[in-house]
């Protein structure tokens, strides 16, 4: 009967929600101060070629070069 | 006589007669999923000894920025959705309301190719690794593959090929590490993995409860996973091979309109309905930042990350673009210059440039203004046009 479909169902969905918990659950976490530090370690690291960050070395920014012109 | 008592025989009930049997019952796992939960909140809070914040304060303070505007994309005749930029650092892929997809190259501003699709609301694209095809799709609830060829006058929706099918609108999609697979996402609450060559499915993601609005793959150094987001305000990180959701992030107020991973691929960014981009760790299993105004009140639609992932730039439905410090939390810089919303904003592959696509119709590629070597000072915010 319909009610029994429903609740049945309703077991199935609950089992894999505890089962999806259980594999979330057992990750192997680290602090945050730890991936705090990593982060900006990271940052740090890669600063100097970040463009976006100190700018574009000059004569090698193709946007800056003037545009070709279309003449058509 | 007793008879046994009848039981309706289906998959269902089957695997429920399994469960009652070894004594489970609908409340026994509701209380262990309770449990469950309860322990996950505990041993994400027992690691969380410090603020991103307060580590960051030793890190150096940025100078002004100096955003320039470059280049303005002008052709669309309507909204431009998305945009992608070729591995070249100069072409440029975008889809608009009207079912146009235009490639540009961003250096001459000179449009290469362009399709008309069969659907209006092209609301992705996707260049692919080779910069020898594009991948689109929308309303039509397909992703789709154009090899892009170097006569311009041949027609391309003639090589089109039909790749990702899926039962409601297609709102993302990206290449893996190849011209061969397409990873998409869908209002049909899935993400899915297809075989470019035979159109077959090879992995599906089911988890999200709602449309699913972005995904990014991770960087290839660190393995084979994506991070999806959804109306459902989840994030979740799934394994490409097994389909497995691995992680989920729940802390938003609103649907999550992107995802981009931090350049290690160790976190995460993501931006929401609900005003805010957050920064998410995947080794922490956390949210460690929030970057948000009580003055920003419209959803942020796309975010990206600089080359070193200390500057995350975010694009509005207020027609602004703010530069994050991804480490301080704090606002660098406004960018206005757009007359309608930012729908798509992506950092070029080499970090020399950033371009953001408007509900205005136009695209614009914009770069740091200031020359290499200058010191960096204190700032605050700055606006610029």
């Amino acid at each position: 009967n319909q009610q029994n479909m429903t609740s049945n169902s309703n077991v199935s969905n609950m089992r894999r929600l505890v089962e999806q918990l259980k594999l979330e659950a057992s990750l192997e976490r680290i602090k945050v101060s730890q991936a705090a530090a990593e982060l900006q370690q990271y940052c740090h690291q890669n600063a100097a070629k970040d463009a976006l960050l100190v700018g574009v070395p000059a004569g090698s920014n193709p946007f800056r070069e003037p545009r070709s012109c279309n003449l058509f | 006589m007793n008879s046994p008592p009848h039981f309706i025989c289906t998959p269902f009930s089957l695997m429920a007669c399994q469960g009652l049997a070894s004594g489970e019952t609908l409340k026994s796992l509701k209380a262990e999923s309770e449990t469950l939960r309860k322990k996950l909140e505990e041993e994400r809070k027992k690691l969380h000894d410090v603020e991103l914040e307060k580590v960051a304060e030793k890190a150096e303070a940025l100078g002004e920025l100096n955003m320039k505007t470059r280049r303005t994309l002008k052709g669309h005749g309507n909204k431009v959705l998305c945009m992608d930029w070729c591995k070249d650092k100069r072409r440029i892929v975008s889809s608009s309301q009207d079912g146009k997809v235009i490639v540009w190259d961003a250096f001459t501003t000179n449009k290469e190719h362009a399709v008309t699709m069969p659907t209006t609301w092209v609301m992705a694209c996707a260049y692919a690794p080779s910069g020898c095809a594009i991948a689109c799709g929308g309303l039509d609830n397909k992703c789709s593959v154009y090899p892009l060829s170097l006569d311009k006058d041949e027609n391309l929706a003639a090589k089109k090929k039909s790749v990702a099918m899926h039962t409601n609108y297609l709102s993302g999609c990206t290449f893996t590490n190849s011209d061969m697979q397409i990873l998409t996402s869908s209002g049909d609450g899935t993400s899915a993995l297809w075989d470019v060559e035979s159109g077959q499915l090879l992995q599906s993601f089911h988890g999200h409860s709602a449309d699913v609005l972005t995904l990014d793959l991770a960087p290839s150094e660190t393995g084979n996973t994506f991070v999806s987001g959804g109306s459902d305000k989840k994030a979740n990180v799934w394994d490409l091979r097994s389909g497995q959701n691995v992680q989920s992030f729940d802390t938003h107020d609103s649907d999550i309109n992107c995802v981009k991973y931090y350049p290690s691929g160790d976190a995460f960014a993501s931006a929401s309905d609900d005003s805010t981009c957050r920064l998410f760790d995947l080794r922490a299993d956390r949210e460690v930042s929030i970057y948000s105004k009580d003055s920003i009140m419209f959803g942020a639609a796309s975010v990206d990350f600089s080359l070193s992932g200390r500057l995350l730039f975010a694009g509005y439905n207020d027609y602004t673009i703010n530069v994050w410090d991804v480490l301080k939390g704090t606002r660098v810089a406004i960018l206005f210059g757009h007359e309608n919303r930012v729908s798509s904003l992506r950092v070029s592959p080499d970090g020399t440039a950033f371009c953001s696509g408007s509900w205005d119709n136009t695209l614009r590629v914009r770069q740091e203004g200031r020359g290499v070597g200058r010191e960096l000072k204190q700032g605050g915010t700055t606006l610029y046009g």
